[in-house]
């Protein structure tokens, strides 16, 4: 087959699958109802966060204020059914759209076809962060500059999506030994991570990169690493009404819109989500959601870690590098500034 | 001595009020001019802020980047300061996001100091390459009727077609294509001679059609009206690839303040303590401008969106194959073959050239990491299933990460997927024993049948690797031994190596010992008559005198050993 026939072909079916998806989404919104919706607060220029969330009551104060310091300026929220007084808490928060539903995380494609939607209905013309409860941005510049000073960049550069890929931090000793407390930094207590243990893939299809690695991939996968989480993630999209997310934030469709990194040599700019899920109320909820079965591969995560923390205890090793800033990062080459000077 | 100040805005009015009162106030006299697409409001708002200071206002044209409305919006500001104030002496362009990080006052009596000097900078079109990526030259001799910004597709097709067709705009007599910032301050004399030109009208209809002459209008014309051109600008400005100017923060402040620039191009909207800390007086006001720190620090910029770090493989620098701009961050070691003829290798590297020596780090089952570590430099793990799904990355992942140089042991035993990989890498120091891999079969007690077939493999996999040293293509480099050379001076390999790679380091430590290679010669005559023939091994006659014992040999001194 011709080249330019394989392309024209690729593009078609493309195209179909993102209107697969806009399609779920559109009809997944059947499930959502409102229970706080400040959407018509929202200013034109607002930055917004999505977040699907359950059972993260001791989480979101932190979790609400860091984003809020960063700059975001309304988030938007679909509970799945919290029952430990997430949903009332959030209710409350005057910058907080709050959606709930019953129905299945898993049958919502990981609740992506919810957030799909949302963006789909109020993300157009907005810089929109698609982050997980346990997942906090870090750009560079960060401790200096508001997020509007990179989304006015990003914007003045024509750049329409940003890449942060997943960071997974982990405390000294066994996660379960420092309990973690309300409104607290959870990176007081899991600071450290991995400075250079990730592997990079390009994904012909969509044309992003595949990054696996870090302590889950060396602690529970290091037999069949190819089944190991995705750490890529594209969060931060100027939205339009006919983009998707296909697979978590890991990519997205158009396929431009994946093309974060450059294959000149260059660098471009991009950050991380620190990942605070290794903290002492991962225990737990592992438990809890391996019997949901609600996650990704049959939780195969959850259950990984379940047996393996019980072994094991402990993700730190010698080469483990604690979390100061942004600047460390790039000077490890996790993130980089690429031309925002 | 009197100021005129020339303000071109287009957003954020508020802000460009503030400026304005801000130099109105030092005495200057100031124009200007409103993009015509600002909403009427706004624009109200900026008037009724500038009451009582005497700003003009300039007829509203609706300005494009990259277009002569520009220049069209700068000329009718200057005239109409020009006609309305026949005392200034100097006339200077701002924009609405340019910050003065020094008092006007201080600008002044620095001019006050050059007399009769325009500061403009202008750089013959010709000569030098002054743009940032884009055309050059061509600037000035293609025709640019589209739009850049809005019809990119026709206005890269038209300037092909032009090259193509050999489609040239004549000059007009006496000008001489200059480039430079669009940010200028010239004496009033000089600008009353640049409106005032006889063949003004010819020169307005040829730049009408040039492209970006903004930053070509005066810096061309300056040449012939001009007595004394300094070439630089006042303001502190720089253009990247996408040709739009980097922007100032609040964490650029101490340096901006270092540069003892006057302006500085372009701010943030919402740098709050830039706007607050400047304009501010210079402990000495007789300090010259130097800007160099702040263009260092944009420059690496630009370097880093260009050509990034060498060796690294990450999120947003994912390079494809041959354009990584160095595949490696650092030099490091590859000892093939070696490991097999000297078990006390690693330590030996360690101690005395002072490199982190790693085992077989592509090794089948694991990767062997300096003393046995299962997590070895930056937490990488020793799982051969993770490593192989990215070796490139492992291993250059491995080398950014170690703070000394790294050398491996290697060997047609190992995985063999980086083999073109390090011989195209200039960092690469390849130490290669070809037939060492004889050893390790030697004394691995396998029956002979196991033997053969291990042998055959692994010398298949020998002969690949040598073909890819023998190509045009290595950039690594080299060093060759056979089996034969290296038993015959196993001291001379080991210090060229030490040489090669610590020659400071004096040669103190004990050598390693070369393994037992009492019946190589009989395991290889058997290989041969089993059918396969042992190549690379080096000089036979040489091999079977080294390898025989010193006791065989006296006992059959002429015969054949074996």
């Amino acid at each position: 087959m011709p080249r330019w026939l394989k392309r024209f072909r690729r593009r078609l079916r493309l195209r179909a699958r993102r209107q697969g998806y806009l399609l779920r989404a559109i009809r997944s919104s059947r499930c959502l109802s409102a229970v706080a919706d400040r959407t018509r607060s929202i200013a034109p220029r607002a930055i917004l966060c999505l977040a699907t969330l359950r059972n993260e009551r001791i989480r979101l104060p932190y979790f609400l204020d860091y984003h809020r310091h960063l700059g975001i300026d309304h988030f938007l929220i679909v509970d799945n059914g919290s029952d430990d007084g997430s949903r009332e808490w959030l209710a409350a928060q005057p910058d907080v759209s709050l959606w709930t539903t019953t129905a299945s995380y898993r049958e919502s494609r990981f609740g992506m076809d919810w957030i799909n939607w949302l963006l789909f209905r109020h993300g157009t013309g907005h810089w929109c962060l698609t982050v997980d409860p346990d997942e906090f941005l870090v750009y560079p510049h960060c401790g200096s500059r508001p997020l509007r000073a990179l989304t006015d960049w990003l914007d003045s550069s024509a750049i329409r999506s940003f890449s942060a890929m997943l960071l997974d931090m982990y405390p000294q000793g066994p996660i379960a030994a420092q309990p973690y407390a309300e409104g607290q930094d959870p990176f007081e207590i899991a600071s450290w991570f991995d400075p250079a243990n990730y592997t990079i893939r390009k994904n012909g299809e969509y044309g992003n990169l595949w990054i696996q690695g870090g302590p889950r991939a060396r602690a529970f996968f290091a037999d069949d690493p190819v089944r190991a989480p995705a750490l890529n993630k594209i969060p931060l999209v100027r939205w339009r009404r006919h983009y998707v997310y296909v697979s978590s934030t890991h990519m997205l469709l158009p396929r431009g819109l994946n093309l974060v990194y450059d294959e000149n040599g260059g660098e471009k700019a991009s950050g991380v989500l620190l990942h605070a899920k290794f903290l002492s109320t991962f225990a737990e909820k592992s438990a809890e959601e391996m019997q949901r079965g609600q996650h990704y591969a049959d939780s195969r995560e959850y259950l990984a870690y379940h047996q393996g923390l019980q072994d094991q205890g402990d993700f730190w090793c010698p080469q483990s590098q604690r979390y100061r800033d942004w600047r460390q990062l790039e000077d490890l080459g996790l993130i980089s500034r690429g031309n925002w000077a | 001595m009197r100021l005129g100040v020339v303000m071109l805005c287009h957003d954020n009015l508020p802000l460009a009020a503030r400026l304005a009162r801000l130099w109105a106030d030092s005495g200057a006299a100031v124009a200007i001019h409103v993009d015509a697409r600002c909403g009427a409001p706004a624009v109200a708002a900026l008037w009724e802020g500038l009451a009582g200071t005497g700003a003009l206002p300039v007829p509203r044209r609706s300005c494009e980047w990259g277009t002569f409305s520009l220049v069209a919006a700068t000329l009718d500001a200057a005239q109409a300061l020009l006609a309305a104030h026949d005392d200034l002496t100097h006339v200077i362009t701002v924009s609405g996001s340019c910050l003065p990080l020094r008092p006007p006052a201080e600008l002044l009596a620095w001019l006050a100091r050059h007399p009769g000097c325009d500061f403009i900078e202008s750089v013959n079109a010709l000569d030098v390459g002054w743009s940032v990526g884009g055309l050059n030259e061509e600037r000035f001799t293609l025709h640019f009727p589209f739009s850049f910004r809005r019809q990119r597709r026709l206005f890269d097709r038209y300037v092909q077609l032009q090259r193509r067709f050999g489609i040239r705009r004549r000059i007009p007599e006496g000008l001489v294509p200059h480039l430079g910032s669009q940010w200028w301050c010239l004496t009033a004399t000089t600008l009353r001679a640049i409106l005032a030109d006889p063949r003004r009208g010819e020169f307005d209809r040829y730049f009408r059609y040039v492209w970006i002459p903004d930053e070509s209008y005066f810096q061309t014309l300056v040449r012939r009206h001009s007595l004394q051109v300094e070439s630089r600008s006042l303001t502190v400005s720089k253009f990247d690839t996408q040709g739009k100017p980097y922007v100032f923060y609040d964490d650029h402040r101490d340096l901006l303040a270092a540069s003892h620039g006057f302006i500085a191009r372009k701010i943030w909207p919402g740098a709050a303590g830039l706007y607050a800390h400047f304009p501010r007086p210079s402990q000495d006001p007789a300090t010259e401008p130097d800007p160099e720190r702040v263009e260092a620090v944009l420059e690496a910029a630009a370097i880093r969106r260009q050509l990034g770090r060498p060796g690294l493989y990450m999120q947003s620098r994912f390079p494809a194959k041959d354009r990584e701009n160095g595949k490696t961050a650092a030099p490091y070691a590859v000892m093939y073959g070696l490991g097999d003829l000297f078990p006390g290798l690693g330590d030996w590297l360690a101690a005395c050239a002072g490199i982190a020596a790693h085992g077989h780090l592509f090794a089948r089952d694991e990767a062997e990491f300096a003393d046995g570590a299962s997590i070895g430099p930056g937490a990488l793990s020793a799982s051969a299933a993770i490593r192989d799904l990215d070796p490139q990355g492992f291993l250059a992942s491995l080398i950014r990460s170690s703070p000394d140089v790294v050398g491996f042991l290697y060997s047609p035993r190992d995985r063999q997927e980086l083999n073109w990989f390090m011989a195209t890498d200039p960092n690469a120091r390849l130490y290669v024993v070809t037939g060492a891999w004889m050893l390790p079969l030697l004394h691995s007690g396998m029956p002979f049948d196991d033997v053969r077939r291990m042998a055959a493999r692994i010398q298949r996999a020998e002969i690949a690797f040598l073909d890819i040293l023998d190509s045009v293509w290595v950039k690594g480099r080299v060093r060759r031994w056979t089996l034969a050379d290296v038993i015959a001076d196993p001291a001379g390999v080991l210090e060229t190596i030490r040489l090669d790679l610590a020659p400071d380091n004096g040669p103190a430590c004990p050598l390693p010992s070369l393994r037992d290679v009492t019946g190589l010669v009989a395991l290889l005559r058997r290989l041969r008559n089993a059918g396969l023939r042992p190549r690379r091994m080096g000089d036979h006659r040489k091999l079977r005198a080294l390898t025989t014992p010193p006791a065989a040999q006296t006992a059959t001194p002429k015969g054949p050993a074996t």
